[in-house]
């Protein structure tokens, strides 16, 4: 196997975007040799396209915010089924990771005191999100990149090499982790450019490869959502946790058909955009549930009144967390009150004065204008939700971001627990920067424990991972990968997309089954150079293997709950909550078990009242009631 | 479903390539990558494209349509003419890696040259005051999202490879311009604007500012200011005197060093 490149690092980071560059800079400060796996190109990774902002309780806007509160929203929003321990780490941490991003040289808009200004977002009590106008992800992955090169210029200083000690693999991907028995010993893969395959040989792999928008047909996510870190996870060991709940957001460009699925950004709403259906009615107020009834306005005019004086009136339900506006906007269009396009209208031309619509959302102005001659500074977009992000993921300890597998670390959208049943918009971006440099340091630490006893790759897993990524290019006359990615993703998002029914998984199920043998017998033309169709068919293993997980989850939660809504099962179930669904991996083949849910901290716990408590846990699980405590 | 476009398609490698002719399919509203996705899902499984939002955010799908250098996820099929044959060839300046895909290693080579953000150490984490008017020109700048379309457009090194290890292009110069006018950078790049990274080659044509899919106005707002920063340090008799008077030569923050081994 001599056409394999071998190189050796301590620490291999998969994926570029924000986790993936927050970690390999952490363990970069630690002083680990570390390489950073791109799919793309350095700097293009999907956080590129997160728009509205990065929640950080800074308290800049409203002096009345802290980490409590914002933990409390995190809960709330995911309805209770996050790892309370990374609800609490991710509110406590934003702060200052936001800070250090000033201080490497991110630019964000300004409050007229001159600190970071905080914006609006659903879910969010207190003017949260750090951000720049709307293209914050761009901002964040930026500032991370340039951190990158500053660390590559000192280390060209005093090492005369800049790429010494962090080393970033443009256009790579990884197919395959290599184990030395129980633990992680490195990582194979091709180089899109040659289409030769390298071993990275570490003891420590951090994942950090975002999500699976491409398991859908109509998703906001990049070319590089294909699950691959969700997949590498399942097939080294480890565990993925909760692959149900997937999130739609809201609101996306419905046409013209080409851009369907292009995001428009919360801070639409953020900033006092509506949502109205065809008979103009601003039909929010008829879809706030009744665990989030005491803190949404009624009325219009009191949401209206909100945005002057939030703290006299209650929020306008056009921010309410993702999933009930997603599930609305889904109501409204069935109900046949759509848009001419089968959306719905979102309205900020009514309700900001022109210039200041160009000032906060320059890039939907540009987007609209250029792709769909729309004038949001004159007319209502249509908007309808599409598959945005996925809340399951690699079961990780909420500390060091290790899996079960020893020296596989995963951060950011890859990871689990987190976020529970839905994430609040905003919560990434700080997820990718707290979580990333969270795994960063625990893989530092793992090394250091390790000391000089380092795994070997294994010669036998080097060569079926060779023999795997060489099988479509060997294979003639099989079935053409992209025919088959697009019947996944017709099924998933036909069968198992926002609203979901036993028998329509069930159907699904069976559907996957015989795209699985399809997808086997997968050819590519061509050679191993920069071939699109071949890395299509070795990504869609990752594909086939997510939908799998996605679908058997959805199928064992009865009931409905964040970003999974069962019709057949409409109400969230308290004892529901106390499970959570493990996808693993057995002769190939995914399967789900049931593992209970670990009870929050009581100084958490009294975060919260009891009323608001009883509407999510049981009556076993509550704090005694007060009457009791006489 | 929809009428057939001709599309010729540069189809090659470094070695050697040429146009190819491909009759594909288009639908109301799609985008000249649409069109591409469609090709290599029907036709051409192998053809290299390098894209990834497909939404005119991350700069991956530069290339020339009908010779302009555009992105083609932001180039919609109803800016043509009925019947019209559209050509898509490779970005002309960086050497081709296959079919449409180019080897844009040069400008990260560049960004690595120039030196960093340097804040005053001694603000404290979220110690940083700024106004907003103060960053708005650094903004502007930052919305760049390194498609390279100006890189490629920008004649000093389009037909000139020979300036390249010379020359930054517009792009780097921007990011120069960017770093001198963020309120908390201390460091002074403005002599290595003009020694290092070529600022002089720039003659201003804005073939750069008309090709940014982001409507940067980099010549006006970036490369310009930049000029008259550097003309306003080289030509004051007041730093003249003081660089006699201390013997120093400039005060600048001198270039990455190993910068010609990656360049």
């Amino acid at each position: 196997m001599s056409d394999i490149e071998r190189l050796s690092y301590d620490v291999v980071v998969v994926g570029a975007g924000g986790s993936g560059l927050r970690a390999a800079i952490e363990a970069r400060l630690a002083g680990k040799r570390t390489a950073v796996i791109s799919k793309s190109l350095f700097g293009k990774a999907h956080t590129v396209m997160a728009e509205g902002g990065c929640a950080a309780a800074m308290g800049n806007v409203n002096p009345n915010d802290n980490w409590q509160v914002h933990f409390r929203d995190t809960m709330r929003g995911g309805k209770f089924l996050n790892n309370w321990r990374m609800a609490e780490l991710h509110a406590k941490e934003a702060p200052e990771r936001v800070w250090e991003l000033e201080a490497w040289g991110a630019v964000f808009d300004r409050t007229p005191e001159g600190k970071i200004s905080q914006r609006n977002f659903g879910g969010h009590q207190y003017p949260r999100l750090a951000h720049v106008g709307d293209r914050t992800g761009l901002e964040m992955i930026r500032t991370l990149q340039q951190k990158v090169v500053a660390l590559q210029q000192e280390d060209a200083r005093q090492h005369g090499d800049p790429e010494a000690m962090i080393k970033v693999f443009a256009e790579t991907t990884i197919t395959r982790l290599l184990k030395d028995s129980d633990a992680i010993a490195g990582a194979f893969g091709y180089i899109r450019e040659s289409g030769r395959f390298v071993i990275f040989e570490a003891p420590a792999v951090i994942l950090a490869t975002g999500g699976i928008g491409k398991t859908f047909k109509i998703s906001s996510n990049s070319w590089e959502y294909t699950g691959d870190g969700h997949a590498l996870a399942l097939l080294a060991g480890a565990k993925l946790l909760n692959m149900e709940f997937v999130q739609f957001h809201p609101t996306h460009m419905v046409w013209p058909l080409s851009v369907r699925g292009l995001l428009v950004t919360e801070s639409v709403r953020g900033d006092g955009g509506v949502l109205r259906n065809s008979q103009g009615r601003r039909f929010m107020f008829d879809y706030v549930p009744d665990v989030f009834r005491d803190q949404y306005a009624e009325t219009e005019e009191e949401a209206d009144r909100w945005y002057a004086d939030p703290d006299h009136n209650r929020r306008p339900p056009e921010l309410l967390p993702r999933d009930e506006v997603a599930r609305a906007n889904n109501a409204e269009v069935k109900a046949g009150r759509g848009s001419p396009h089968g959306g719905v209208f979102l309205d900020i031309a009514s309700r900001l004065p022109a210039e200041e619509i160009l000032r906060r959302l320059p890039s939907m102005h540009h987007q609209f204008k250029e792709l769909a001659d729309v004038d949001i500074t004159k007319e209502p977009m249509e908007v309808g939700p599409a598959q945005h992000y996925v809340m399951g993921g690699v079961e990780v300890d909420p500390d060091t971001g290790q899996s079960a597998v020893p020296g596989l670390f995963a951060a950011g959208e890859v990871s689990g627990g987190m976020h529970g049943s839905n994430r609040l918009g905003g919560n990434s971006l700080s997820d990718l920067l707290v979580f990333g440099r969270r795994a960063g340091i625990g893989a530092a630490e793992y090394l250091d424990r390790l000391g000089h006893k380092r795994p070997v790759v294994d010669e036998g897993q080097v060569a079926s991972a060779r023999a795997e990524a060489l099988a479509p290019l060997d294979r003639a006359g099989g079935e053409n990968p992209y025919e088959v990615h697009a019947a996944v993703q017709e099924t998933m998002s036909s069968l198992v997309g926002i609203i979901r029914t036993e028998e329509e998984i069930k159907t699904a199920l069976a559907e996957l089954e015989k795209l699985r043998e399809r997808a086997a017998r997968v050819s590519a033309e061509g050679g191993s150079a920069y071939n699109p169709g071949w890395h299509l068919a070795l990504d869609l293993r990752n594909i086939m293997l997510i939908a799998d997980c996605v679908a058997q989850a959805a199928l064992e939660r009865q009931e409905s709950r964040g970003g999974h809504t069962r019709n057949d099962f409409p109400q969230m179930s308290p004892e529901w909550r106390q499970v959570n669904l493990i996808c693993s991996l057995a002769d190939d083949r995914a399967s789900i078990t049931r593992q209970p849910m670990p009870s929050m901290r009581a100084d958490l716990m009294a975060l919260f009242e009891r009323p608001e408590l009883k509407k999510y846990f049981t009556e076993g699980e509550l704090p005694p009631a007060p009457e009791e405590t006489h | 479903m929809g009428e057939k476009v001709t599309l010729l398609v540069w189809r090659g490698d470094a070695g050697a390539g040429d146009i190819v002719e491909y009759q594909v399919e288009v639908n109301e509203g799609e985008v000249v990558l649409d069109v591409l996705h469609r090709l290599q899902a029907t036709q051409a499984g192998d053809l290299a494209v390098r894209w990834n939002c497909k939404a005119g955010k991350c700069g991956s799908c530069s290339m020339e349509i009908n010779g302009r250098p555009r992105l083609a996820c932001m180039t919609r099929m109803s800016t043509f003419e009925p019947g019209e044959a559209i050509t898509v060839t490779p970005m002309r300046t960086f050497p081709v890696i296959r079919d449409l895909v180019t080897d844009v290693s040069f400008n990260y080579a560049k960004a690595r040259q120039i030196p960093s953000f340097s804040p005053d150490p001694s603000v404290a984490l979220g110690e940083f005051r700024m106004q907003q008017v103060d960053v708005q020109r650094s903004q502007e700048f930052r919305k760049c999202i390194e498609c390279y379309l100006c890189q490629n457009v920008c004649h000093v090194i389009r037909d000139h490879e020979e300036n390249m290890p010379a020359y930054a292009g517009p792009r780097f110069l921007m990011r120069i311009a960017e770093l001198e006018m963020h309120p908390a950078d201390t460091a002074d790049r403005r002599t290595i604007a003009q020694d290092e990274f070529g600022l002089g080659y720039c003659n201003i044509t804005k073939c750069c500012t008309e090709v940014c899919p982001e409507h940067i106005k980099i010549t006006d707002n970036a490369l310009i200011p930049l000029k008259e920063r550097v003309v306003g340090r080289k030509y004051d008799p007041l730093v003249w005197l003081g660089s006699k008077i201390t013997r120093r030569g400039h005060r600048d923050t001198p270039a990455v060093p190993s910068k010609r081994d990656t360049a």
